[in-house]
Protein backbone atom coordinates (compact mmCIF):
# COMPACT_ATOMS: atom_id res chain seq x y z
CA UNK A 1 0.00 0.00 0.00
CA UNK A 2 2.90 2.42 1.09
CA UNK A 3 2.97 4.90 3.26
CA UNK A 4 0.62 7.79 3.62
CA UNK A 5 2.36 10.88 2.28
CA UNK A 6 3.31 13.40 5.37
CA UNK A 7 0.34 15.99 6.19
CA UNK A 8 0.87 19.54 5.24
CA UNK A 9 -0.53 21.10 7.53
CA UNK A 10 1.47 18.38 10.19
CA UNK A 11 4.42 19.86 8.84
CA UNK A 12 3.55 23.39 8.87
CA UNK A 13 2.27 23.25 12.52
CA UNK A 14 5.56 21.48 13.47
CA UNK A 15 7.74 24.25 12.11
CA UNK A 16 5.89 26.44 13.99
CA UNK A 17 6.31 24.62 17.27
CA UNK A 18 9.83 24.53 16.22
CA UNK A 19 10.47 27.86 15.81
CA UNK A 20 8.72 28.74 19.17
CA UNK A 21 9.97 25.75 21.15
CA UNK A 22 12.74 27.46 22.74
CA UNK A 23 11.10 30.55 24.03
CA UNK A 24 8.26 28.75 25.45
CA UNK A 25 9.97 25.81 27.11
CA UNK A 26 12.22 28.77 28.61
CA UNK A 27 8.96 30.36 29.95
CA UNK A 28 7.65 27.15 31.52
CA UNK A 29 10.97 26.31 33.10
CA UNK A 30 10.72 29.51 35.11
CA UNK A 31 7.26 28.70 35.91
CA UNK A 32 7.46 25.08 37.13
CA UNK A 33 11.40 25.17 37.97
CA UNK A 34 11.62 21.63 36.71
CA UNK A 35 13.29 20.73 33.22
CA UNK A 36 11.46 17.40 32.75
CA UNK A 37 7.45 18.95 33.73
CA UNK A 38 8.30 21.39 31.81
CA UNK A 39 9.33 19.78 28.79
CA UNK A 40 6.28 16.97 29.20
CA UNK A 41 3.34 19.34 29.68
CA UNK A 42 4.75 21.64 26.49
CA UNK A 43 5.03 17.81 24.92
CA UNK A 44 1.15 17.56 25.73
CA UNK A 45 0.78 20.59 24.52
CA UNK A 46 1.91 20.14 20.64
CA UNK A 47 0.28 16.87 20.73
CA UNK A 48 -3.25 19.12 22.03
CA UNK A 49 -2.52 21.35 18.92
CA UNK A 50 -1.69 19.01 16.05
CA UNK A 51 -5.25 17.69 17.15
CA UNK A 52 -7.30 21.67 17.27
CA UNK A 53 -4.81 23.30 14.83
CA UNK A 54 -5.53 21.55 11.76
CA UNK A 55 -8.38 22.66 9.49
CA UNK A 56 -8.69 26.11 11.79
CA UNK A 57 -7.16 29.35 10.96
CA UNK A 58 -4.10 29.08 13.00
CA UNK A 59 -3.18 31.03 16.40
CA UNK A 60 -3.07 34.85 16.21
CA UNK A 61 0.26 33.60 19.20
CA UNK A 62 0.86 30.15 18.52
CA UNK A 63 3.35 30.52 21.30
CA UNK A 64 0.51 32.02 23.30
CA UNK A 65 -0.83 29.25 22.85
CA UNK A 66 1.47 26.46 23.71
CA UNK A 67 2.13 28.34 26.38
CA UNK A 68 -0.76 28.91 28.38
CA UNK A 69 -1.62 25.08 27.30
CA UNK A 70 1.01 23.90 28.79
CA UNK A 71 0.81 25.78 31.82
CA UNK A 72 -2.33 24.34 32.55
CA UNK A 73 -1.44 21.51 32.11
CA UNK A 74 1.50 22.25 34.91
CA UNK A 75 -1.52 23.64 37.16
CA UNK A 76 -3.15 20.29 36.96
CA UNK A 77 -0.28 17.88 37.50
CA UNK A 78 0.71 20.75 40.76
CA UNK A 79 -2.27 19.97 42.09
CA UNK A 80 -3.27 16.85 41.36
CA UNK A 81 0.04 14.54 42.12
CA UNK A 82 1.69 14.26 45.44
CA UNK A 83 5.09 14.39 44.09
CA UNK A 84 4.70 17.86 43.81
CA UNK A 85 3.98 19.07 47.03
CA UNK A 86 6.82 21.36 47.67
CA UNK A 87 6.06 23.14 44.31
CA UNK A 88 3.38 25.41 46.01
CA UNK A 89 4.80 28.53 45.36
CA UNK A 90 4.93 27.26 41.32
CA UNK A 91 1.61 26.66 41.58
CA UNK A 92 0.37 29.79 43.42
CA UNK A 93 2.31 32.44 40.89
CA UNK A 94 1.08 29.92 37.69
CA UNK A 95 -2.62 29.88 39.34
CA UNK A 96 -2.03 33.89 39.24
CA UNK A 97 -0.94 34.22 36.11
CA UNK A 98 -3.77 32.35 34.38
CA UNK A 99 -6.68 34.44 36.43
CA UNK A 100 -5.35 37.88 35.26
CA UNK A 101 -7.11 38.53 31.77
CA UNK A 102 -4.06 38.11 29.37
CA UNK A 103 -3.48 40.29 26.35
CA UNK A 104 -2.88 38.10 23.76
CA UNK A 105 -0.39 40.97 21.73
CA UNK A 106 1.52 40.79 25.24
CA UNK A 107 4.97 39.51 24.74
CA UNK A 108 6.37 36.35 26.46
CA UNK A 109 8.85 37.39 29.28
CA UNK A 110 12.34 35.74 27.20
CA UNK A 111 14.01 33.52 29.45
CA UNK A 112 16.08 32.43 26.95
CA UNK A 113 19.15 33.77 28.50
CA UNK A 114 18.43 32.12 31.38
CA UNK A 115 17.73 28.36 29.89
CA UNK A 116 21.28 28.67 27.58
CA UNK A 117 23.51 29.77 30.78
CA UNK A 118 21.65 27.03 32.69
CA UNK A 119 22.03 24.60 29.87
CA UNK A 120 25.85 25.26 29.54
CA UNK A 121 26.50 25.53 33.20
CA UNK A 122 30.26 24.55 33.58
CA UNK A 123 29.10 21.62 36.07
CA UNK A 124 27.65 19.90 32.87
CA UNK A 125 29.68 17.70 30.91
CA UNK A 126 30.62 19.50 27.70
CA UNK A 127 28.93 17.21 25.56
CA UNK A 128 25.62 17.11 28.06
CA UNK A 129 25.99 21.15 27.78
CA UNK A 130 25.76 21.00 23.71
CA UNK A 131 22.75 18.22 23.77
CA UNK A 132 20.85 19.78 26.22
CA UNK A 133 21.47 23.79 24.23
CA UNK A 134 20.23 21.78 20.98
CA UNK A 135 17.28 20.21 22.67
CA UNK A 136 15.75 23.39 24.77
CA UNK A 137 16.52 25.95 22.72
CA UNK A 138 17.42 24.94 19.44
CA UNK A 139 14.06 22.49 19.43
CA UNK A 140 15.44 19.78 17.78
CA UNK A 141 14.26 16.38 19.02
CA UNK A 142 16.31 13.32 20.51
CA UNK A 143 16.27 11.35 16.98
CA UNK A 144 18.11 14.44 15.24
CA UNK A 145 20.54 15.19 17.77
CA UNK A 146 21.63 11.78 18.05
CA UNK A 147 21.91 11.89 14.17
CA UNK A 148 24.02 15.20 14.20
CA UNK A 149 26.60 13.58 16.24
CA UNK A 150 26.35 10.38 14.96
CA UNK A 151 25.74 8.76 18.23
CA UNK A 152 22.93 6.26 19.25
CA UNK A 153 19.28 7.32 20.25
CA UNK A 154 19.67 5.89 23.28
CA UNK A 155 23.08 7.39 24.71
CA UNK A 156 22.05 11.04 23.31
CA UNK A 157 18.31 10.23 25.58
CA UNK A 158 20.54 9.30 27.95
CA UNK A 159 22.78 11.88 27.98
CA UNK A 160 19.90 14.33 28.20
CA UNK A 161 18.28 12.77 31.11
CA UNK A 162 21.55 12.57 32.77
CA UNK A 163 22.16 16.11 32.43
CA UNK A 164 18.51 16.87 33.64
CA UNK A 165 18.77 14.76 36.56
CA UNK A 166 22.02 16.87 37.63
CA UNK A 167 20.48 20.21 37.32
CA UNK A 168 17.48 18.55 39.57
CA UNK A 169 20.09 16.77 42.03
CA UNK A 170 22.24 19.52 42.30
CA UNK A 171 19.95 22.20 42.27
CA UNK A 172 21.66 23.88 39.37
CA UNK A 173 20.19 27.35 39.49
CA UNK A 174 18.09 28.59 36.60
CA UNK A 175 18.55 32.37 35.82
CA UNK A 176 21.27 34.71 34.13
CA UNK A 177 24.40 34.36 36.92
CA UNK A 178 25.36 37.86 38.01
CA UNK A 179 28.08 40.06 36.13
CA UNK A 180 30.59 38.52 38.53
CA UNK A 181 30.48 35.34 36.57
CA UNK A 182 29.75 36.39 33.25
CA UNK A 183 33.19 35.71 32.21
CA UNK A 184 33.83 32.35 32.62
CA UNK A 185 29.79 31.71 32.28
CA UNK A 186 29.72 33.52 28.77
CA UNK A 187 32.62 32.24 28.13
CA UNK A 188 30.97 28.30 28.08
CA UNK A 189 27.88 29.52 26.06
CA UNK A 190 30.04 31.04 23.21
CA UNK A 191 32.00 27.88 22.83
CA UNK A 192 29.02 25.37 23.00
CA UNK A 193 27.60 27.63 20.36
CA UNK A 194 30.53 27.69 18.14
CA UNK A 195 30.98 23.61 18.61
CA UNK A 196 27.72 23.33 17.52
CA UNK A 197 28.19 25.51 14.35
CA UNK A 198 32.11 23.31 14.11
CA UNK A 199 29.91 20.60 14.41
CA UNK A 200 28.27 21.14 11.35
CA UNK A 201 31.16 23.16 9.45
CA UNK A 202 33.39 20.84 9.30
CA UNK A 203 31.18 17.85 8.10
CA UNK A 204 29.75 20.32 5.56
CA UNK A 205 31.76 18.68 2.73
CA UNK A 206 29.67 15.36 3.17
CA UNK A 207 25.67 15.13 1.95
CA UNK A 208 24.17 15.05 5.74
CA UNK A 209 21.57 17.25 5.50
CA UNK A 210 21.74 17.30 9.13
CA UNK A 211 24.78 18.61 9.74
CA UNK A 212 24.15 21.81 7.59
CA UNK A 213 21.14 22.04 9.69
CA UNK A 214 23.95 22.28 12.79
CA UNK A 215 25.62 25.34 11.22
CA UNK A 216 21.91 26.91 10.72
CA UNK A 217 20.90 26.22 14.58
CA UNK A 218 24.23 27.65 15.81
CA UNK A 219 23.44 30.41 13.50
CA UNK A 220 20.45 31.02 15.16
CA UNK A 221 21.52 30.85 18.58
CA UNK A 222 23.87 33.22 17.87
CA UNK A 223 20.94 35.35 16.87
CA UNK A 224 19.42 34.96 20.23
CA UNK A 225 22.16 35.25 21.80
CA UNK A 226 23.68 39.11 20.50
CA UNK A 227 19.97 39.91 20.99
CA UNK A 228 19.82 39.21 24.62
CA UNK A 229 23.25 40.04 25.54
CA UNK A 230 24.32 43.18 23.13
CA UNK A 231 27.00 44.37 25.24
CA UNK A 232 28.98 41.41 25.39
CA UNK A 233 31.24 42.35 21.58
CA UNK A 234 32.17 38.43 21.80
CA UNK A 235 28.46 37.45 21.26
CA UNK A 236 28.66 39.46 18.00
CA UNK A 237 32.02 38.46 17.28
CA UNK A 238 31.16 35.01 17.55
CA UNK A 239 28.26 35.80 15.29
CA UNK A 240 29.76 37.60 12.50
CA UNK A 241 32.79 34.79 12.35
CA UNK A 242 30.03 32.07 11.97
CA UNK A 243 28.20 33.92 9.38
CA UNK A 244 31.46 34.74 7.65
CA UNK A 245 32.26 31.04 7.55
CA UNK A 246 29.21 29.86 6.70
CA UNK A 247 29.31 32.45 3.38
CA UNK A 248 31.23 29.77 1.59
CA UNK A 249 29.79 27.11 2.52
CA UNK A 250 28.40 26.47 -1.22
CA UNK A 251 31.81 26.88 -2.60
CA UNK A 252 33.51 24.57 0.15
CA UNK A 253 33.01 21.22 -1.85
CA UNK A 254 32.65 19.86 -5.34
CA UNK A 255 29.64 18.01 -6.76
CA UNK A 256 31.56 14.43 -5.80
CA UNK A 257 31.91 15.56 -2.06
CA UNK A 258 35.59 16.53 -2.23
CA UNK A 259 36.48 19.14 -0.18
CA UNK A 260 37.98 22.60 -2.03
CA UNK A 261 40.13 24.82 -0.25
CA UNK A 262 39.94 28.55 0.02
CA UNK A 263 42.66 28.36 -2.86
CA UNK A 264 40.60 27.24 -5.34
CA UNK A 265 36.92 27.74 -3.96
CA UNK A 266 35.10 29.48 -6.62
CA UNK A 267 34.41 32.71 -5.20
CA UNK A 268 31.34 33.56 -7.15
CA UNK A 269 29.52 31.40 -5.09
CA UNK A 270 30.14 33.20 -1.63
CA UNK A 271 27.30 34.09 -0.40
CA UNK A 272 27.23 38.17 -0.14
CA UNK A 273 24.71 38.83 2.01
CA UNK A 274 25.96 36.76 5.03
CA UNK A 275 29.78 38.57 4.40
CA UNK A 276 27.43 41.92 4.58
CA UNK A 277 25.79 41.10 7.68
CA UNK A 278 29.29 39.40 9.44
CA UNK A 279 31.32 42.33 8.39
CA UNK A 280 28.83 45.19 10.13
CA UNK A 281 28.42 43.25 13.28
CA UNK A 282 32.25 42.95 13.28
CA UNK A 283 32.52 46.38 12.95
CA UNK A 284 29.81 47.19 15.91
CA UNK A 285 31.69 44.68 18.38
CA UNK A 286 35.21 46.30 17.61
CA UNK A 287 33.61 49.60 18.47
CA UNK A 288 33.50 48.54 21.92
CA UNK A 289 37.44 48.03 22.15
CA UNK A 290 36.97 44.90 24.11
CA UNK A 291 38.57 42.52 21.82
CA UNK A 292 38.41 39.04 22.10
CA UNK A 293 39.21 35.40 20.69
CA UNK A 294 35.74 35.30 18.58
CA UNK A 295 36.35 38.78 17.32
CA UNK A 296 39.91 38.44 16.29
CA UNK A 297 39.12 35.13 14.22
CA UNK A 298 35.94 36.98 12.54
CA UNK A 299 38.35 39.79 11.57
CA UNK A 300 40.87 37.09 9.79
CA UNK A 301 37.71 35.54 8.30
CA UNK A 302 36.48 39.12 6.79
CA UNK A 303 39.58 39.64 5.27
CA UNK A 304 39.28 36.17 3.32
CA UNK A 305 35.49 37.68 2.73
CA UNK A 306 37.12 41.17 0.51
CA UNK A 307 39.35 39.30 -1.02
CA UNK A 308 39.00 38.99 -4.68
CA UNK A 309 41.35 35.86 -5.15
CA UNK A 310 43.55 34.06 -3.19
CA UNK A 311 46.54 35.84 -4.47
CA UNK A 312 45.47 39.49 -3.86
CA UNK A 313 44.57 38.72 -0.23
CA UNK A 314 46.27 40.60 2.44
CA UNK A 315 48.05 37.76 3.93
CA UNK A 316 50.32 40.10 6.24
CA UNK A 317 47.61 41.43 7.68
CA UNK A 318 46.09 37.78 8.15
CA UNK A 319 49.47 36.60 9.97
CA UNK A 320 49.40 39.86 12.04
CA UNK A 321 45.78 38.92 13.09
CA UNK A 322 46.64 35.25 13.49
CA UNK A 323 49.34 36.14 15.99
CA UNK A 324 47.45 38.88 17.73
CA UNK A 325 44.92 35.59 18.42
CA UNK A 326 47.93 33.78 19.37
CA UNK A 327 48.72 36.47 22.07
CA UNK A 328 45.31 36.04 23.50
CA UNK A 329 44.31 32.59 23.50
CA UNK A 330 47.68 30.67 22.37
CA UNK A 331 47.30 27.49 20.80
CA UNK A 332 48.93 25.52 18.47
CA UNK A 333 46.89 25.63 15.47
CA UNK A 334 47.14 29.56 15.76
CA UNK A 335 50.73 29.50 15.43
CA UNK A 336 50.41 27.03 12.58
CA UNK A 337 47.94 29.27 10.89
CA UNK A 338 50.05 32.46 11.38
CA UNK A 339 53.33 30.24 9.72
CA UNK A 340 51.17 29.71 6.97
CA UNK A 341 49.83 33.29 6.70
CA UNK A 342 53.26 33.95 6.57
CA UNK A 343 54.33 31.66 3.58
CA UNK A 344 51.63 33.61 1.34
CA UNK A 345 52.91 36.99 3.05
CA UNK A 346 57.02 36.46 2.80
CA UNK A 347 57.46 33.01 1.16
CA UNK A 348 57.42 29.08 1.76
CA UNK A 349 61.04 29.73 3.17
CA UNK A 350 60.58 32.51 5.66
CA UNK A 351 57.51 29.96 6.89
CA UNK A 352 59.61 26.59 6.91
CA UNK A 353 61.67 28.45 9.70
CA UNK A 354 58.59 29.11 11.32
CA UNK A 355 57.22 26.00 11.75
CA UNK A 356 60.80 24.63 12.80
CA UNK A 357 60.17 27.03 16.26
CA UNK A 358 56.62 25.87 16.38
CA UNK A 359 57.24 23.54 19.33
CA UNK A 360 58.67 20.21 20.78
CA UNK A 361 59.26 17.96 17.80
CA UNK A 362 58.25 14.56 19.86
CA UNK A 363 54.44 16.43 19.90
CA UNK A 364 54.20 18.03 16.71
CA UNK A 365 55.21 14.33 15.08
CA UNK A 366 51.83 12.99 15.97
CA UNK A 367 50.00 16.62 14.94
CA UNK A 368 48.67 16.26 11.60
CA UNK A 369 48.02 19.80 10.70
CA UNK A 370 51.62 20.38 11.14
CA UNK A 371 52.41 17.91 8.56
CA UNK A 372 49.78 18.68 5.88
CA UNK A 373 50.79 22.26 6.04
CA UNK A 374 54.46 21.60 5.90
CA UNK A 375 53.78 19.44 3.22
CA UNK A 376 51.84 22.04 0.98
CA UNK A 377 54.55 24.66 1.64
CA UNK A 378 57.91 22.55 1.04
CA UNK A 379 55.31 21.79 -2.62
CA UNK A 380 55.55 25.14 -3.35
CA UNK A 381 58.77 25.57 -2.37
CA UNK A 382 59.71 23.19 -4.97
CA UNK A 383 61.42 20.54 -2.56
CA UNK A 384 59.51 17.25 -4.21
CA UNK A 385 61.05 14.77 -2.08
CA UNK A 386 60.23 16.41 1.35
CA UNK A 387 56.87 17.11 0.39
CA UNK A 388 56.53 13.74 -0.48
CA UNK A 389 57.60 12.51 2.68
CA UNK A 390 55.45 15.09 4.38
CA UNK A 391 52.30 14.00 2.54
CA UNK A 392 52.93 10.27 4.15
CA UNK A 393 52.87 11.47 7.20
CA UNK A 394 49.96 13.72 6.86
CA UNK A 395 48.29 10.80 5.67
CA UNK A 396 49.35 8.57 8.10
CA UNK A 397 47.57 10.67 10.89
CA UNK A 398 44.60 12.14 8.95
CA UNK A 399 41.45 10.51 9.91
CA UNK A 400 38.68 12.53 7.99
CA UNK A 401 38.01 11.21 4.66
CA UNK A 402 37.59 14.34 2.44
CA UNK A 403 40.54 15.72 4.07
CA UNK A 404 42.28 11.65 3.17
CA UNK A 405 41.18 12.13 -0.38
CA UNK A 406 42.56 15.84 -0.71
CA UNK A 407 46.01 15.15 0.60
CA UNK A 408 46.25 11.91 -1.34
CA UNK A 409 45.40 13.77 -4.61
CA UNK A 410 48.23 16.13 -4.15
CA UNK A 411 50.43 13.37 -3.34
CA UNK A 412 49.59 11.39 -6.48
CA UNK A 413 49.69 15.11 -8.39
CA UNK A 414 53.84 15.29 -7.13
CA UNK A 415 54.21 11.88 -7.82
CA UNK A 416 53.54 11.98 -11.24
CA UNK A 417 55.69 14.90 -11.61
CA UNK A 418 52.92 17.94 -12.04
CA UNK B 1 19.74 22.54 50.61
CA UNK B 2 22.90 20.93 52.18
CA UNK B 3 26.22 20.47 50.51
CA UNK B 4 28.71 17.98 51.13
CA UNK B 5 32.27 19.45 50.24
CA UNK B 6 35.23 16.95 50.56
CA UNK B 7 38.41 18.28 50.33
CA UNK B 8 41.12 16.16 48.26
CA UNK B 9 44.90 17.02 48.42
CA UNK B 10 48.41 15.21 48.06
CA UNK B 11 49.38 14.35 51.80
CA UNK B 12 52.65 15.81 51.27
CA UNK B 13 51.19 19.17 49.64
CA UNK B 14 49.53 21.70 52.13
CA UNK B 15 52.33 23.59 54.24
CA UNK B 16 53.05 21.66 57.36
CA UNK B 17 51.99 22.72 60.43
CA UNK B 18 54.65 24.44 62.66
CA UNK B 19 56.03 26.16 59.80
CA UNK B 20 55.13 29.96 58.62
CA UNK B 21 53.33 29.21 55.67
CA UNK B 22 51.39 26.15 57.87
CA UNK B 23 50.74 28.85 60.39
CA UNK B 24 49.24 31.22 57.77
CA UNK B 25 47.31 28.46 56.21
CA UNK B 26 45.83 27.47 59.08
CA UNK B 27 44.62 30.46 59.72
CA UNK B 28 42.98 31.00 56.54
CA UNK B 29 41.28 27.48 57.23
CA UNK B 30 39.79 29.23 60.59
CA UNK B 31 38.92 32.29 58.88
CA UNK B 32 37.05 30.52 56.48
CA UNK B 33 35.31 28.48 58.53
CA UNK B 34 34.18 31.61 60.73
CA UNK B 35 33.07 33.28 57.82
CA UNK B 36 30.59 30.55 56.92
CA UNK B 37 29.60 29.99 60.71
CA UNK B 38 28.74 33.88 60.75
CA UNK B 39 26.75 33.66 57.22
CA UNK B 40 24.73 30.53 59.08
CA UNK B 41 25.93 27.83 55.90
CA UNK B 42 27.84 25.95 58.67
CA UNK B 43 25.89 22.52 59.35
CA UNK B 44 29.86 20.40 60.40
CA UNK B 45 33.01 19.93 59.29
CA UNK B 46 36.12 18.25 60.66
CA UNK B 47 39.76 17.65 59.06
CA UNK B 48 40.94 13.97 59.05
CA UNK B 49 44.00 12.47 60.07
CA UNK B 50 46.12 11.07 57.58
CA UNK B 51 45.39 8.27 55.15
CA UNK B 52 47.48 6.06 56.63
CA UNK B 53 45.40 5.46 59.55
CA UNK B 54 42.28 4.52 57.87
CA UNK B 55 40.86 1.07 58.11
CA UNK B 56 38.19 0.15 55.42
CA UNK B 57 35.68 -2.98 56.25
CA UNK B 58 33.81 -5.56 53.64
CA UNK B 59 31.32 -8.09 54.61
CA UNK B 60 31.44 -10.14 52.05
CA UNK B 61 29.20 -13.73 51.68
CA UNK B 62 28.54 -12.86 55.71
CA UNK B 63 32.65 -12.55 56.75
CA UNK B 64 33.74 -9.22 57.12
CA UNK B 65 36.96 -8.10 55.90
CA UNK B 66 39.06 -5.46 57.38
CA UNK B 67 41.93 -3.79 55.79
CA UNK B 68 44.56 -1.22 56.41
CA UNK B 69 44.75 1.98 54.57
CA UNK B 70 41.72 3.73 52.57
CA UNK B 71 38.77 2.28 50.25
CA UNK B 72 41.08 2.87 47.23
CA UNK B 73 44.78 3.84 46.30
CA UNK B 74 44.27 7.36 44.98
CA UNK B 75 46.39 10.05 43.86
CA UNK B 76 44.48 12.57 46.60
CA UNK B 77 43.53 11.90 49.46
CA UNK B 78 40.57 12.51 51.35
CA UNK B 79 41.45 14.93 54.70
CA UNK B 80 38.68 16.88 55.57
CA UNK B 81 35.25 18.15 54.65
CA UNK B 82 32.32 21.11 54.96
CA UNK B 83 28.91 20.47 55.40
CA UNK B 84 26.95 23.80 54.09
CA UNK B 85 23.66 24.75 53.64
CA UNK B 86 23.90 26.79 50.42
CA UNK B 87 20.99 28.69 48.11
CA UNK B 88 21.81 26.38 45.40
CA UNK B 89 24.99 25.30 43.42
CA UNK B 90 26.46 28.59 42.49
CA UNK B 91 27.01 29.38 46.14
CA UNK B 92 28.23 26.38 46.94
CA UNK B 93 31.00 26.60 44.58
CA UNK B 94 31.57 30.18 45.50
CA UNK B 95 32.40 28.63 48.53
CA UNK B 96 33.90 25.50 47.79
CA UNK B 97 36.78 28.09 45.98
CA UNK B 98 37.46 30.05 49.17
CA UNK B 99 38.77 26.59 50.92
CA UNK B 100 42.38 27.18 50.69
CA UNK B 101 42.59 23.29 49.75
CA UNK B 102 41.11 24.38 46.40
CA UNK B 103 44.44 25.87 45.65
CA UNK B 104 46.45 22.78 44.54
CA UNK B 105 43.87 20.25 45.77
CA UNK B 106 40.32 19.13 44.46
CA UNK B 107 37.35 20.10 46.62
CA UNK B 108 34.41 17.52 45.27
CA UNK B 109 30.92 18.83 45.49
CA UNK B 110 27.85 16.80 46.64
CA UNK B 111 24.07 17.20 47.28
CA UNK B 112 23.19 15.74 50.42
CA UNK B 113 19.88 13.31 49.12
CA UNK B 114 16.86 14.46 50.58
CA UNK B 115 14.51 11.92 51.25
CA UNK B 116 10.59 13.05 50.98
Amino acid sequence: MGTAAPDPAHAAIEKIVREEWGRVLATLVGYVRDFSVAEDVLQDAVVAALQHWPGRPLPDNPGGWLLQTARRKAIDLYRRDNRFKAKRDELARMVQVEATPEDPGEAMVDERLSMMFTCCHPALAEQARVALTLRALGGLTTTEIARAFLVPETTMAQRLVRARRKIKAANIPYRVPPAHLWPERLASVLSVVYFVFNEGYEASSGQSLTRGDLCEEAIRLGRVLVDLAPDEPEAAGLLALMLLHDSRRSARSDPTDELITLEHQDRSLWDREKIVEGERLLQAALRARRPGPYQVQAAISAVHASAASHATTDWEQIRLLYRKLGKIQPSRVVHLNEAVALSFSAGPEAALEALDRLGDPGVLERYQPFWAARADILRRAGSRDEAVDAYRRALDLTRNAAERSFLERRLAALLSGD
Amino acid sequence: MQYLMLIYNEESNPPQPGTPEGDAYMNEYMAFTEDVQQKNLMLGSNALEPVATATTVRVRDGKTETTDGPFAETKEQLGGYYLLDCKDLDEAIEHAARIPCARGGSIEIRPVMVFE
